[in-house]
């Protein structure tokens, strides 16, 4: 009954082997087993977002998926988004613009921007606004965060987009 | 030494945009909050909360708990049984109920297990007998229910507070006005709703020493309690504050879980971490509280105030924690924005079966604040003046005392209305929905004396009253408000003559700088603020400096990130050590360079000559050259606020350091079909005295417009009736609070006023542009459909069903129509500056004479 269930992954391009209790969640199996903390929690009833990574690219609710459902896929965690200690677009802008203030949500609001901006280059505020609707955060309202997806995107597509002036120092 | 770091030379990081000094880690997921902590042999702790809102515990049976294999503690009340509290005079907490539990949710008993799944089965286990006592469920109740009492203090039966204050003679201002007015709004209690729960872990090492890391907003005062209830020397504790995931004042208090983990960890000789769940903080809550007001104004023909009377009345809940000082900053601050030449306050907080209230965001104004800025807007339609305009003209004056002895200082709220107006073409879009009489007031209680025909004979300056002249759509509205929010309290919870701040800077022979200070980054930036100001002064790159806070064992002490405080007054006491250390270097550096001392200057990572700045020395030569000469180098700075003018009973709470003031344009479009209104956008000017960085000041701006949307439009505490008082909703998704989709446009202008107490110039931005939102709206909502919602939240029902009183030709509005009989004890009197006074009260026997 106590019997831990066994299973290998990718987890962030590495492969990852682990035992826990079959009934833990992806969450607990990465915070508490794996030791990966950069995933959050703030509900662990799928209504905020903070947990989110990306399971085959998409963006799940980790609090809401079994550990022992990931068996042979692969998981990207907040830790998995910068490569060789050179920050994804997306955290570049997140800090250039202060859309992470406290930062609990920020590793679920990057995971669901990547996942938006890898299926749709070049998204209006609108398709923001949407992909993002299942994240909450507090600090921000949300503007900032906006702004650092449009700024991530347009240099990930290489175009040239300066920061928008508005945004860093207000309306003159 | 400068004045607050101005000393004329161009700034170079002061003003600037810069990534936050934290900013890579929170972007990588790397910043490690109370929860990320993990420690070897670590074990986990549940607190059982009671399901009775208001008994006597007979009874606690531990056996089957106990006898569960993994637990390896269980702690009640009586192994705690000194009382806590964050006020000195509200020390009415235990970390487990003795004798009796107060609210649904009031912990019990606390497990420390091997893992979170035995904690959870063994608190499960435990047995309690319970005997009900009465529930005291509202404002209403908490008045009329004498006993039983929830507590054994306070100002009879279950007023937990009340207050009364005179600033001059009322009666002979309202004798003057030519029109008075009285309004009755509510302000529905709401929750900060961190992203982050509240966790703490805490360890008891083999030398006896504890250490406690925690999500807190406050680790001073933490300290301060486990010292007092673990009964063990403070100098053997050591409190260390995580980053915080979100805070907004919901973090403040010390907590139970905070002591319950400490205790179990010293009995287990293990470390204990103790993470609540979501549904757990909302019953932890300590937020806003609901407020049943009236206000009544009485003003001249062109809106000029001469006397105002405000009443609150606060549903504390369960238990003190900031409630007096709620009490008192729900009529504080009315006085900050335009002239009130005569006040009185009348307050009263009562206890209840609910969560306990306590400060969120803005702390017990945005209450007063809603109802003052609705009620100038009737005001206004009244006199047929403008609402901008009218509060434009009668603005308090810079370096002025008002009424209620706050000194107030810079003050940018002119500049701030100007440009929301011009903005928001609030000109061309603003006019006066033609519905209800203008003069004949028909709000309940609402009385007008004064010239009528006076009134009726001004010149229309809005559009006509009774004529229809919409400039928006039906259904399209724009509204407006002010608001004003202090930088810091003038006053610390203790009452001492010790800073409130400080800050110690150590530099190193290798040029590295650190500095220290006990203040806690909750999101706003506070860590980088200081490494900003430390930069700026030093001639240094703010990401060279290690910046260590929060550690009531390495950081001096700062009170808290609560009252906005935090720029100013940790800026004050970094500038102070930073120019000390500048000092030292400056003498060592132009012995060197064999020039003046006023001719050395720092920037670049150089100290130079300023006659020929390509003659210096590095940074890091600098310092050798000064520790050569003086020793290590290490310097500290402390802030003090100035002393307060007011001196009577209650002057503690209002005064500050600086005000920040704020106005905001929101236009919405209202359903009258459904009720359903959709804030498009607000235009928000902030005066923030300087910015220190300006990007995270509009952050603070556009996450405080954030909150106040919330709160007007959704976010409420709400709880069952039927002597339950359970809460309906404790979960994130049924406390609606706005998502992408919710949430407008925000238009930010920053003003910078600069104030003479500000580190630079700086004052606060953190909580005081949340508190001109909900009335803007409120305000927008009558403009677009012609009802006023004297209610908070504003939601679709409360619209729809003013639509159809509307409809059915009666009073045009929701909200409470009377407020309960109370007996006010006799007022405190002041004499206001402008009548000579002194700041004290007038001595009762010649009230009487």
């Amino acid at each position: 009954m106590n019997q831990k269930a066994h299973i290998l992954f990718t987890l962030n391009g590495e492969a990852a082997e682990v035992a826990f209790a079959p009934h833990k969640t992806l969450l607990e199996v990465v915070r508490e087993d794996l030791g990966l903390t950069g995933t959050k929690h703030g509900c662990e009833l799928g209504e905020c977002g903070t947990c989110t990574v990306l399971v085959d690219g998409r963006s799940i609710l980790s609090c809401l998926m079994l550990g022992v459902d990931v068996e042979g896929r692969e998981v990207m965690s907040i830790e998995g988004m910068a490569e060789n200690g050179k920050l994804h677009p997306l955290q570049d802008t997140f800090a250039d613009l202060g859309a992470a203030q406290c930062g609990y949500c920020s590793p679920g609001f990057l995971l669901a921007a990547k996942e938006l901006i890898e299926k749709s280059p070049k998204p209006s505020r609108d398709e923001i606004k949407e992909a993002l609707s299942g994240n909450l955060c507090r600090c921000t309202g949300y503007i900032k965060i906006y702004e650092a997806v449009e700024l991530a995107a347009a240099r990930m597509r290489g175009e040239e987009m300066e920061l928008p002036r508005e945004s860093l120092y207000g309306l003159e | 030494m400068s004045k607050n770091g101005n000393d004329g030379k161009p700034l170079n990081v002061v003003g600037k945009t810069f990534r936050k000094v934290d900013a890579r880690a929170k972007c990588t997921g790397q910043t490690k909050f109370a929860d990320d902590i993990f420690l070897p042999r670590m074990l986990y702790c549940k607190i059982l909360r009671t399901h009775e809102p208001h008994a006597l515990i007979k009874n606690i049976d531990l056996s089957k708990a106990l006898a569960l294999p993994g637990v390896f503690a269980i702690l009640t009340g009586k192994d705690l049984p000194i009382s806590y509290g964050i006020l000195p005079v509200s020390q009415d907490e235990h970390a487990l109920c003795i004798d009796k539990v107060r609210f649904i949710g009031d912990p019990v008993a606390a497990v420390a297990a091997i893992d979170e799944d035995v904690a959870f089965d063994a608190m499960n286990l435990i047995e309690v007998e319970y005997e009900r006592l009465q529930t005291i469920t509202s404002i209403e109740e908490g008045l009329l229910i004498e006993e039983p009492r929830i507590h054994d203090y306070g100002d009879g039966g279950n007023v937990h507070k009340k207050v009364s204050l005179e600033f001059g003679d009322v009666d002979e201002g309202f004798a003057e006005a030519d029109l008075i007015r009285e309004d009755i709004l509510f302000y529905e209690g709401n929750t900060h709703l961190p992203m982050e729960q509240h966790a703490a872990v805490a360890y008891f090492d083999p030398d006896q020493k504890l250490t406690l890391w925690s999500a807190t907003q406050t680790p001073h005062y933490v300290h301060r309690a486990l010292a007092k209830v673990l009964e063990i020397p403070a100098s053997h504790i050591r409190v260390i504050a995580t980053p915080n995931g979100g805070g907004f004042g919901g973090k403040s208090d010390p907590f139970n879980h905070e002591i319950v983990v400490s205790k179990l960890a010293m009995i287990t000789g293990r470390p204990v971490k103790c993470t609540l769940t979501r549904e757990e903080v909302f019953y932890c809550h300590r937020g806003r509280h609901p407020v049943l007001m009236h206000v009544k104004t009485g003003v001249k023909k062109d809106g000029a105030i001469t006397a105002m009377h405000f009443k609150s009345f606060l549903d504390g809940g369960a238990y003190g924690s900031y409630g007096v000082a709620s009490t008192f900053y729900t009529g504080a601050l009315q006085t900050v924005t335009y002239e009130v030449p005569r006040y009185k306050f009348d307050g009263l907080r009562v206890f209840t079966n609910k969560p306990p209230c306590g400060p969120k965001r803005g702390h017990g104004t945005p209450q007063p604040r809603y109802a003052l800025e609705v009620h100038l807007d009737k005001i206004a339609e009244e006199l047929n003046l403008d609402p901008a305009a009218m509060r434009r003209s009668h603005l308090v004056q810079p370096n002025s005392v008002t009424a209620n002895y706050l000194r107030i200082g810079s003050m940018g709220l002119g500049t701030c209305i100007d440009k929301v107006v011009e903005g928001s073409d609030w000109k061309d879009r603003f006019s006066w929905p033609a519905t209800g009489p203008r003069v004949i007031v028909s709000e309940p209680r609402a009385v007008v004396t004064g010239s009528t025909t006076a009134i009726e004979s001004l010149d229309p300056i809005a559009t006509a009253p009774g004529s229809d002249t919409r400039k928006l759509p039906l259904g399209k509205g724009i509204g407006f408000a002010c608001s004003s929010y202090i930088c810091g309290a003038g006053l610390p919870i203790y009452w001492n003559n010790m800073p409130q701040s400080g800050v110690q800077l150590r530099l190193d022979r290798q040029g590295g700088v650190c500095v220290m200070c006990g203040s806690v980054d909750i999101g706003q930036g506070s860590d980088s603020i200081l490494a900003y100001i430390v930069a700026e002064i030093l001639g240094i790159d703010p990401f060279d400096i290690r910046v260590i806070t929060a550690d009531t064992d390495l950081t001096p002490v700062d009170l808290g990130s609560y009252s906005s405080r935090v720029t100013l007054m940790t800026g004050n006491a970094a500038i102070q050590a930073a120019e000390r250390a500048r000092e030292l270097l400056t003498i060592a550096v132009a012995e060197k360079l064999n020039v003046p001392i006023e001719n050395v200057s720092f920037a670049e990572r150089r100290a130079f000559d300023v006659e020929n700045p390509e003659v210096g020395v590095t940074f890091a030569e600098a310092v050798v050259l000064a520790e050569s000469k003086f020793g290590t180098i290490g310097t500290v700075g402390s802030y003090t606020p100035p002393r307060s003018p007011g001196k009577y009973k209650g002057a503690g709470v209002g005064p500050s350091p600086a005000y920040s003031y704020s106005a905001a344009v929101a236009e919405v479009d209202v359903d009258p079909s459904t009720g359903i209104v959709i804030v498009e956008r607000i235009w928000i000017a902030h005066d923030v005295g300087k910015s220190i960085n300006p990007a995270l000041v509009i952050g603070q701006v556009e996450g405080s417009v954030y909150m106040g949307l919330g709160e007007i439009l959704m976010e409420e505490m709400s709880y069952r009736a039927n002597r339950n008082v359970v809460h309906k909703i404790p979960s994130m998704l049924e406390y609606k609070s706005p998502t992408t989709m919710e949430m407008c446009d925000v238009k930010t202008y920053l003003i910078e006023d600069p104030d003479p107490n500000g580190p630079f110039g700086a004052k606060e931005v953190g909580q005081g542009p949340l508190r001109p939102v909900p009335p803007a709206v409120a305000n927008a909502v009558y403009n677009a459909v012609g009802v006023r919602i004297d209610e908070v939240p504003i939601t679709p029902e409360k619209v729809l069903k003013a639509l159809r009183e509307k409809d059915r030709g009666r009073d045009a509005r929701f909200g409470p129509t009377s407020i309960p009989n109370v007996d006010w004890p006799e007022p405190l009197r002041v004499l206001t500056p402008a009548e000579g006074g002194d700041g004290r009260e007038m001595p009762r026997v010649a009230v009487h004479s």
